[in-house]
């Protein structure tokens, strides 16, 4: 992939949301606005589908051990699932767009692929646990221009890798560690590359990357949802 | 450049993982009991300690801190007269590999273990491709590593942490391959490497036994 914006310079233009992980100011704007607004109801649908996660009064302390492990590990897979979905429909609105061409347009093509796969994989994952998958939400983008699409992708990709992070040490089954952990590098590869394109460093939180909670991450994504 | 010290997303700062922060990378103490491996889990080679498969999360974390060791020093022995860009990102990413050597050395030792010594290394001489290739290579066998050792693990403060490396290591992989005009991920899935895979891949730049933590 070679660069093909001129943006080398670590400025993105165009709006706000082009703007995002500029710089940590922003981001923080951007999550207080996240947490502040949208759909509400979507939000009810989305937090429904991962189990009730974003409640922290919906934990259950009187569960047995085993059924509550295989549970949780099937609300993580759907809580994974739904930020694939997202991701997946991100990127087809992307392609669908006419922004991109030539090598641009086939670098999303190839993100956008790997994010359906991954849809597919932990699709197969939760039903292979027992459960029932997360369904598709209903999802919106902004979509403007090259520059903010790209910010907003790098964003997105950085997002879901601290999600898979913060999830890890809370999966029970050794399988679904491993399955978690081989997409977890591939959406850190997906954020650094995104990361260089937009001029952000490729190790934005330095050495060690940072993990997001479940709460953090639902709130961050919650402008994409609709009812 | 300090990250540790100046995050970039301070917001994010206090997440915690299972009650834990981020900056438990530095065991507690209390973790020490649980496992003394102590010199014995050290083989007197590397090729050893590298294969071996016991040894816990001592074992596990002294296997990755040998790999840290390695590819910190493949950044230190850059080739001169690298190509701006890349030069960036050799100094940026030899410092978060030192820095990862910190955290499992220390991870290692809040274990009761003792931390696997350093290794002399030889890397082949050349330029700004052949580093480049090489690097790729030793990031990508990284992110295969800590994803196949990574499921062993039993503490979870230890895999939170090894989690956060491998990120890093992706990361890194990303970024070389995209500066080689390869996909930053060629595939969906990174596939976990075992151990005996990863020896093979390493073992070429590994010429000796370093002298003894300590000394």
């Amino acid at each position: 992939m070679t660069d093909p914006t001129p943006i080398e310079g670590g400025h993105v233009p165009g709006g706000a949301l082009g703007e995002l992980g500029a710089d940590a100011a922003s981001r923080k704007r951007f999550l207080k606005m996240a947490g502040g607004t949208g759909a509400a109801g979507a939000l009810s649908a989305l937090i429904a589908a991962c189990g009730g996660g974003a409640s922290k009064s919906a934990k259950s302390s009187s569960t047995a051990a085993t059924q509550a492990s295989n549970s949780g590990d099937v609300k993580i897979v759907n809580y994974a699932l739904t930020l694939e979905y997202l991701e997946t429909a991100f990127y087809a609105k992307v392609v669908a767009s006419g922004l991109f061409k030539g090598g641009d347009l086939a670098e999303i093509r190839l993100i956008g692929r790997q994010e359906a796969e991954h849809v597919a994989a932990l699709t197969a994952t939760v039903a292979k646990l027992g459960g029932t998958p997360a369904p598709r939400p209903q999802s919106t983008f902004p979509i403007d221009n090259p520059a903010q699409v790209l910010g907003l992708a790098a964003t997105v990709e950085n997002l879901g890798a601290a999600a898979y992070l913060g999830q890890a040490a809370n999966i029970q089954s050794k399988e679904v560690l491993a399955a978690a952990l081989s997409i977890h590098s591939v959406e850190g590869r997906h954020a650094a590359a995104l990361n260089k394109l937009v001029g952000r460093s490729p190790t934005p939180d330095g050495a060690f990357a940072k993990p997001a909670s479940m709460d953090q991450v639902l709130a961050a994504v919650k402008p994409f949802i609709v009812a | 450049m300090s990250p540790r010290t100046k995050p970039a997303v301070p917001e994010l700062a206090g997440i915690e993982v299972q009650g834990m922060t981020r900056s438990a990378f530095i065991l507690r103490s209390t973790l020490a009991a649980g496992a003394v491996y102590g010199l014995g889990a050290v083989t007197p080679f590397v090729g050893e300690a590298l294969a071996q498969s016991g040894g816990g999360d001592v074992g596990i974390v002294n296997y990755a801190l040998t790999l840290e060791y390695l590819e910190t020093a493949f950044y230190e022995r850059a080739p001169k007269g690298l190509s701006n860009g890349v030069a960036t990102y050799v100094k940026q990413f030899g410092a978060e590999e030192s820095q990862h050597v910190d955290a499992l050395t220390a991870t290692v030792k809040q274990l009761g273990g003792t931390p696997a010594p350093k290794p002399t290394f030889g890397f082949p001489d050349g330029g700004e491709a052949a580093f480049l290739k090489l690097a790729q290579t030793l990031e990508d066998t990284g992110v295969g590593a800590y994803n196949g050792a990574a499921p062993q693990i039993q503490s979870k403060e230890v895999l939170a942490a090894a989690g956060s490396i491998v990120q890093i290591e992706a990361r890194h992989a990303a970024i070389i391959r995209v500066q080689r005009n390869q996909e930053p991920a060629p595939l969906a899935f990174d596939k976990p490497l075992t151990q005996t895979a990863v020896l093979a891949a390493v073992k070429p730049l590994i010429t000796g036994q370093g002298p003894p933590p300590g000394t």
